[in-house]
């Protein structure tokens, strides 16, 4: 027996499910260590990662089907280097954020935190897995579920009020998804998508289809004018849970969405894709402006989510001609992912050490929290998308991409979204410098609440310097459409 | 890895691993911090001397990593890199010693120093930048590194000035990544080699080529300090006296510069750019700037408001020898790079030594501080002599070619401008120097410090002294081996094509 085969022999992917599932029944049942059996278990995802990932450089991409029964009946799971990247950027984040937790939550919440946690993280997990879109609503039903439930954790009005709200636009979403869905089984048989991707044509169904199934991802990306849930809901939420709400959640949708355009409907939408564009033009440059409207931290954060989900589908109307910018929008994906996190971890602190959130009042921070305020000085250097970062490879790539093809509308959008970025980052960074008029709290912040904010944003400031890496990744299984990828 | 890329990676860890360290720092271990400034400040001033004689023994230092498919990061040293880097470190050191003095006893020294390492990695990163995209990511880190520097003070009006400072500089770089990404869309390579590297393109191109230069130098124009685009100058001014001196004179104005230089020369050519025709505008530009500068440098009572203008003016010299666009006045543009940044971070120096000992912030509380701080006084002198270009100071030197420059290209109005910002430059020096010289001191001085029989900290005193007659020595001895002129009439030849 070779060496390498007792890593690749473990069903890896399975596993990736199945731990946090577990790990959230025994946090529910034995809540005295809810804490630390959480964070192993997201420690244990962890090291699934790493084992999916050797297994799939060996092997190329991952199949699975769960029981031994695969497509068309059963469950299968498959990943290939896209999934691989999701589910790394996941698992990054999984990992900061429960450490972080691990501060952040007192026992009372601690324990209700934990299962919802792990449920979520299990739904993100198991819809960076699955093939078929049956199996893609439920995941994707499970994620906003569980990321509304725990929306409400902080408790109060307005966090009751913010998570409603996410709560039935997400149920709509979905709804209107599972009416895609269903119209494809009608037409075709399947819900396979390899299935379902030979057996496309353009038809009036196929159009209703797509039309029902984006409009209802799109409505959980937040994309504007769709967006209107999203800031109540990630500012009200607690901080671990904002990072991952806007760092994880929206992004699951965003991939779906990504899939199903890159294998169905990529073919038969001429027209659609401008139209993204357009809206995402629309939400940069609207969100920034919000956002630099802000007068309050988390806000400010929560906006600056929606102008830079805006970016992702600045994508889709350059991707016809240049697949450098499906390599754009996967890096913005999962540097977004972890610069966004890293704020918000930071934005949390800043709360915590204060008891407030007003930008105007945040007293001589950088010298009282220097490692937090630094934290999100460089998480904000890959959210301006300046050099280096993840965010700059972002930008550079869809620069690039829009140059070669002309469009030059888009050009301004990516650079004044830039430059709009520069606007509310400083804004925060510029009042952590001042000295405020009224005398603040101090309460002090754990080690462990200030270094997962700071490795996150280091993070996501490496990703820009290990882009050859993260490149080989993506080309595993070949979502993209090329057989090599030449930005 | 070979010996020489160790070389160039030390010069960027020389500043960058005591910033970091020094960031983790408690105020009260001055000791430590100390050490660690001047060390890093001493091992890189060696580093440069191991480079300047490896460069002039013809040895290549090139370190490269690749950043995307098709484009790499890049360090090299070549002779207009070592002229940059041989500035920043010598008077990195320098300053060092000064912020010690300057800042002592008060309030987050171990931030200031952190960043102010930060900076001086950033600015030998921009000299040493290989490539275009390399020097763009130097060029923005240099742009977040001296923020918190120029804010350092925590008031209200450092917050503001800081904001309208980034204004400019972040909307500079957005049109420099903008410039650069557009040209590597078009070259595929964004490698500096000497008289560039987009001559080949077709003449399809070359409506294109001139927009890419438009926002190449409006990107770099704003850390240059060109107006329309440098209102944030006299605004940052609000900084700490050693930060004015070292942005001023070295890091932010001079990437800036530099830059200009860089992309004139090793991106588009000298000659080819002339043949766009963008070199003619940008000598009017230049020009504008440089009696703009000095006729606002008048109107100025603040002696710091005054010093800014004036760097306004005197930085675009450089980009006037530059616009020149031939052989001499490449010289005289490339050597003012240091000409210039000796003789200001000199004048700057004093600047801060009077209002740290006397409380003197205007031209006119200066009566009679020549008698009070005889030797501050003299440095400033020298200084000021070498602005107006008085041999044998340094800027007389720059001056001289500058003139022979323009003449040997047939651009005869140049002298005009040259004979009015000299006139000007007397205007707005000579009157300092006769009120600190020549009038009676005041009965008090607006908020003094005792520094017993001495007139000033050592730590004070030192650096201006050493700064001038460093711009002194840079005049007397041009034609001497390593003299900055020299390194200049090596630096030109290479940019011009060699019948």
């Amino acid at each position: 027996m070779p060496a390498g085969s007792a890593v690749t022999g473990v069903s890896w992917g399975a596993l990736l499910v199945l731990l946090p599932l577990t790990g959230a029944m025994v946090c529910f049942l034995w809540t005295r260590a809810a804490r630390i059996l959480g964070l192993s278990t997201v420690i244990a995802v962890c090291l699934a990662v790493a084992g999916l990932g050797w297994q799939l450089l060996q092997e190329g991409v991952y199949h699975h089907a769960a029981g031994g029964w695969g497509a068309p009946l059963g469950i299968e799971l498959y990943a290939d280097g896209l999934s691989l990247l999701m589910l790394i950027a996941t698992a990054a984040v999984a990992l900061a954020v429960s450490i972080y937790s691990t501060g952040y939550f007192k026992r009372a919440r601690a324990i209700r935190f934990w299962p919802l946690w792990l449920i979520l993280l299990a739904a993100l997990n198991a819809l960076f897995l699955s093939a078929d879109i049956f199996n893609l609503y439920v995941t994707l039903e499970l994620v906003g579920l569980a990321a509304a439930a725990l929306t409400a954790l902080g408790g109060g009005a307005a966090a009751l009020r913010g998570a409603m709200r996410y709560l039935l636009a997400s149920l709509l979403g979905s709804l209107s998804y599972l009416l895609g869905v269903a119209l494809l089984y009608h037409s075709f048989g399947s819900v396979d998508i390899a299935m379902l991707a030979a057996r496309m044509e353009s038809s009036p169904t196929v159009w209703a289809a797509l039309g029902l199934m984006s409009a209802g991802l799109i409505m959980k990306t937040a994309l504007y004018p769709l967006h209107f849930w999203l800031p109540p809901a990630h500012s009200s939420a607690p901080a671990p849970v904002s990072a991952v709400l806007s760092g994880l959640v929206v992004k699951a949708s965003f991939y779906l969405l990504l899939r199903l355009w890159l294998e169905l409907f990529g073919s038969v939408s001429e027209g659609i894709d401008n139209m993204l564009g357009l809206l995402g033009s629309v939400a940069v440059l609207w969100g920034s402006v919000q956002a630099l409207r802000q007068t309050r931290l988390k806000l400010l954060v929560a906006y600056s989510t929606v102008a830079q989900l805006g970016y992702l589908f600045l994508a889709f109307p350059l991707a016809a001609s240049a697949m450098t910018a499906w390599n754009a929008a996967a890096y913005l994906v999962i540097s977004h992912a972890l610069a966004k996190a890293a704020m918000f971890l930071a934005a949390g602190n800043l709360m915590h050490f204060a008891g407030h959130d007003r930008i105007a009042d945040l007293d001589r921070m950088v010298q009282r929290l220097p490692l937090t305020v630094f934290a999100f000085a460089l998480a904000g250097v890959s959210i301006m998308g300046l050099p280096p970062s993840g965010g700059f490879i972002g930008k550079w790539l869809l620069l690039e991409a829009a140059l070669t093809q002309g469009r030059w509308d888009l050009v301004a959008v990516v650079i004044l979204g830039g430059l709009l970025a520069a606007g509310y980052v400083f804004k925060v960074l510029g009042s952590a410098f001042t000295q405020a008029a009224v005398p603040q709290r101090a309460r002090r912040v754990p080690a462990s609440m200030e270094w997962p904010a700071l490795l996150l944003a280091c993070a996501a400031i490496v990703l820009g310097l290990v882009t050859l890496p993260v490149f080989s990744l993506v080309t595993i299984g070949d979502a993209f459409g090329v057989d090599e990828v030449v930005p | 890895m070979t010996q020489n890329e160790w070389v160039l990676l030390l010069m960027i860890a020389s500043s960058l691993v005591p910033g970091l360290m020094i960031f983790s720092l408690s105020e009260e271990r001055v000791r430590l911090r100390t050490t660690l400034n001047v060390g890093g400040a001493v091992l890189k001033t060696g580093l440069v001397i191991w480079m300047l004689l490896g460069v002039y023994r013809q040895q290549t230092f090139e370190l490269r990593l690749q950043l995307l498919p098709g484009l790499e990061l890049a360090l090299q040293a070549d002779a207009l890199s070592l002229l940059f880097v041989a500035l920043s470190t010598a008077l990195w050191l320098v300053t060092t010693i000064y912020a010690i003095g300057y800042l002592e006893g008060s309030p987050n020294r171990s931030r200031f120093f952190g960043f102010f390492s930060l900076c001086v990695t950033a600015t030998v990163g921009v000299a040493m930048a290989g490539n275009l995209i390399t020097f763009v990511l130097f060029y923005e880190l240099l742009t977040l590194a001296t923020y918190p520097l120029v804010v350092h003070r925590g008031t209200e009006a450092a917050r503001r000035a800081g904001q309208t400072y980034l204004t400019y500089t972040i909307a500079g770089g957005a049109l420099l990544l903008l410039g650069t990404v557009w040209l590597y869309t078009l070259t595929g390579t964004l490698e500096f080699i000497p008289r560039g590297f987009v001559a080949s393109l077709g003449d399809e191109h070359h409506s294109a080529l001139i927009m890419i230069f438009v926002l190449l130098i409006a990107g770099l124009g704003v850390k240059a300090a060109l107006v329309p685009l440098h209102g944030w100058l006299p605004q940052a001014m609000v900084a700490p006296a050693p930060v004015s001196a070292l942005l001023h004179a070295v890091a932010v104005v001079k990437a800036g510069a530099f830059g200009i230089v860089r992309v004139v020369y090793d991106v588009f050519g000298v000659e080819f750019a002339a043949e766009l025709g963008v070199m003619q505008p940008l000598a009017w530009l230049a020009s504008f700037t440089i009696i703009y500068g000095s006729l606002r440098a008048l109107l100025q009572d603040d002696l710091k408001r005054r010093l800014a203008f004036s760097t306004v003016s005197q930085v675009s010299y450089i980009a006037l020898g530059v616009a020149i666009a031939g052989p001499i006045a490449t010289i005289g543009g490339v050597v003012h790079l240091v000409h210039q940044g000796l003789m200001k971070i000199t004048l700057f120096f004093c600047a801060g030594n009077l209002a740290e000992t006397l409380g003197i912030h205007k031209v006119s509380e200066m009566n009679g501080a020549g008698r009070r701080m005889p030797w501050t006084m003299a440095a400033f002198t020298i200084g000021a002599f070498g602005m107006i270009g008085l041999p044998p100071v340094a800027g007389f030197v720059s001056k001289w070619y500058l003139g022979l420059g323009a003449l040997e290209a047939h651009q005869d109005w140049v002298l005009f401008v040259l004979v009015g910002s000299t006139l000007l430059n007397a205007a707005y020096f000579l009157p300092i120097l006769h009120v600190a010289w020549f009038r009676e001191a005041p009965e008090s001085w607006p908020e003094e410090r005792d520094y017993g029989r001495k007139e000033t900290a050592w730590a004070l005193l030192l650096p201006p002294l050493v700064t001038a007659a460093m711009a002194l020595a840079a005049g007397l001895l041009a034609f001497a081996p390593f003299s900055p002129l020299e390194w200049a009439k090596v630096i030109s030849p290479r940019e011009f094509y060699q019948p």
